[in-house]
């Protein structure tokens, strides 16, 4: 069964990243799903992200989910934490701007500044 | 929502939300009398016998940042425009269950939209529970565990963008097989 191949290299893939380097300096990914966030589309958001991971073969971001924080009117909202970077909080994504978001501060490290709505620790 | 699918990962996230460890989607697509069945079960914290009565109220959340809770009042509107009902179980202390029951040709039924992704996005939480997704037409069924991906994978974590959009494109294969290839 072709899917169960491609599973199959999926799991050595990751398991190649998960020996190439330390388990706290994965970065993430976090999508709010809250009925705010889903009713303002969110899981759109979320699978063009992992669409574009998988397409660039990125196995050392992890993806996550939150759901409502109180931002609703900036809903659908994408957190990016950088292993030893503060959070930050993209509003307004769309699949389009989610993917770009992928290729400038995830691939590059550049922060897309004019979508920023919060800045924070950790 | 526009797609049936929303109205689930809305039901799929108050679960994760309880608590739940396991839950199971069941939908039911009954050609024959013409109607799905939608049915979210888990094994959450359960609502209160007083709170019960109250959480197909808009203006009921149990949430602090806002003043409404809105998601199942919405599926429940779906459904009564489609001909339909929802109704909600819960035992404070062992899980709630959700039953939407539509019909099938309903001109408001909206489709059943990107259940892969739907699923997809259910796994990507952080907290460990498994999520069962059963979907059944006529005398055919497609079903998918996450216990079954995490069997598979070993210690590969189900939430990196790779396996999770495999899980999206398996789901949505299966299903499209399921309906034959025919468009909803």
């Amino acid at each position: 069964m072709k899917s169960l191949e491609e599973l199959q290299r999926i799991k050595e893939a990751q398991l190649e990243a998960i020996r190439l380097r330390e388990a706290d300096q994965k970065a993430k990914i976090v999508v709010g799903m809250g009925t705010c966030g889903i009713a303002a589309g969110a899981r759109e958001v979320m699978s063009a992200i992992l669409d574009e991971l998988g397409k660039r073969r990125l196995t050392g971001v992890a993806v996550t989910q939150t759901g409502c924080i109180g931002l609703c009117a900036q809903e659908p909202l994408v957190d990016v934490i950088l292993p030893g970077k503060p959070r930050v909080t993209y509003g307004k994504v769309d699949a389009s701007k989610a993917r770009q978001i992928v290729a400038q501060h995830i691939v590059n490290g550049i922060v897309i500044s004019e979508w920023v709505v919060n800045r924070g620790e950790e | 929502m526009e797609e049936l699918a929303l109205h689930i990962l809305d039901l799929l996230e108050n679960a994760l939300a309880a608590g739940a460890r396991r839950i199971i989607v069941t939908i039911t697509e009954d050609t024959e009398r013409g109607l799905i069945t939608i049915e979210v079960e888990d094994d959450g914290r359960g609502i209160e016998a007083e709170a019960l009565a109250q959480v197909l109220d808009p203006f009921y959340t149990t949430r602090k940042t806002r003043k409404l809770g809105l998601g199942l009042p919405l599926f429940q509107a779906t459904a009564a425009q489609c001909g339909g009902d929802l109704t909600l179980e819960s035992r404070p202390g062992q899980g709630t269950r959700v039953v939407a029951t539509l019909q099938l040709g309903h001109p408001d039924l909206p489709p059943l939209g990107d259940m892969g992704a739907t699923i997809a996005a259910a796994l990507s939480s952080e907290q460990e529970a498994d999520i069962i997704y059963r979907h059944r037409r006529g005398q055919k069924e497609f079903q998918f565990s996450s216990s079954w991906l995490k069997l598979h994978l070993g210690e590969v974590p189900l939430n990196c963008g790779p396996v999770l959009d495999w899980v999206r494109r398996y789901i949505n294969k299966g299903l499209a097989e399921l309906h034959g290839g025919e468009d909803w």
